[in-house]
């Protein structure tokens, strides 16, 4: 296969790398949007991870998972922009410690 | 040899995507990181034989998915940069980053396991990934055959999310036109402040 001289291993590391850096930017940044964005980067090194793992295990259910994947990041994506668009509409400067003023 | 230089600019490029979309102050600059980040996984996708992945990763992801972000981020004011000089929280920075090593550091310890011993998992019998049949038969089948059940309650959640996106956007019933245009930013501010302090 393609993958003959280069060792697996080294995608699950990126994997790791890109998922710890979404990570690290989900609970150091304020603004909402930039915390989807590092959703999106977290649920990407995981497809990668599965796609990987698909690929040792000559297997290809783990693509087919990596589907699902897609979906629920879709269906994430609507949701969470669908929220921040009716804060932002409330309060313009909110950002995601003022979410706590929900509590009334 | 080829293989590996296409893996090493690929991961630079995811890399440099990634810690863009962390570390940048406007919004639309980090969007801009994760389209790079999207396109280096899904080169990283046909080096690993998924091709239809790959596509669906471009045409998903990069096609609408960002493309949705960045409506929202015009939508909302794309002049808006955060200040990423203070730290709301005391410590966080710190704590986050302690936290992160040490889940990056235990998921390399896995790693290192899986490269000494292999895989624990078997190899697959009848889902072979280098069959006779081409990738996207493969997985078409399957979607529909094994995993028939988890397709169709994706379908279901798909559904939930167009529903609740609808409910969320729509106006409430007692939501009068407005006679006036807003007020903006901190004015609005003072004025919800004060309310809710009444309020409490």
């Amino acid at each position: 296969m393609v993958l003959a001289s280069l060792n697996p291993v080294s995608y699950l590391v990126l994997g790791a790398l890109v998922f710890c850096i979404g990570a690290l930017g989900l609970l150091t940044r304020r603004s909402p949007l930039v915390m989807l964005m590092c959703v999106e980067l977290m649920l990407n090194a995981v497809n990668l991870t599965f796609v990987t793992f698909a690929h040792m295990l000559d297997d290809v259910s783990g693509q087919v998972i990596v589907f699902f994947v897609l979906v629920v990041a879709a269906a994430e994506v609507v949701v969470g922009l669908g929220i921040i668009v009716a804060v932002a509409r409330r309060r313009p400067d909110a950002n995601a410690d003022d979410i706590s003023l929900l509590r009334g | 040899m080829i293989d590996t230089a296409v893996f090493a600019v690929c991961a630079a490029i995811v890399l440099c995507g990634a810690v863009g979309v962390v570390i940048s102050r406007n919004p639309v600059h980090s969007a801009l990181s994760l389209v790079a980040t999207l396109f280096g996984i899904a080169v990283l996708f046909l080096q690993l034989d998924a091709e239809l992945l790959a596509a669906v990763q471009v045409i998903v992801y990069t096609g609408a998915i960002v493309v949705l972000i960045l409506f929202v981020i015009m939508l909302l004011g794309v002049d808006r940069e955060d200040d990423l000089a203070t730290e709301p929280l005391v410590g966080q920075r710190i704590l986050a980053g302690i936290a992160v090593a040490a889940l990056f550091g235990s998921l390399v310890l896995v790693f290192v396991g899986v490269n000494q011993h292999g895989l624990s998992g078997a190899k697959s019998q009848g889902a072979k990934l280098a069959g006779p049949l081409s990738n996207v038969t493969q997985i078409g089948r399957l979607l529909f055959t094994d995993w028939i059940f988890a397709f169709e309650i994706t379908a279901g959640l798909l559904t939930i999310a167009v529903v609740g996106a609808v409910v969320m956007a729509r106006r409430p019933a007692s939501y009068e036109p407005l006679p006036e245009p807003e007020p903006m930013g901190d004015e609005a501010q003072i004025e919800d402040a004060a309310e809710s302090e009444v309020g409490a």
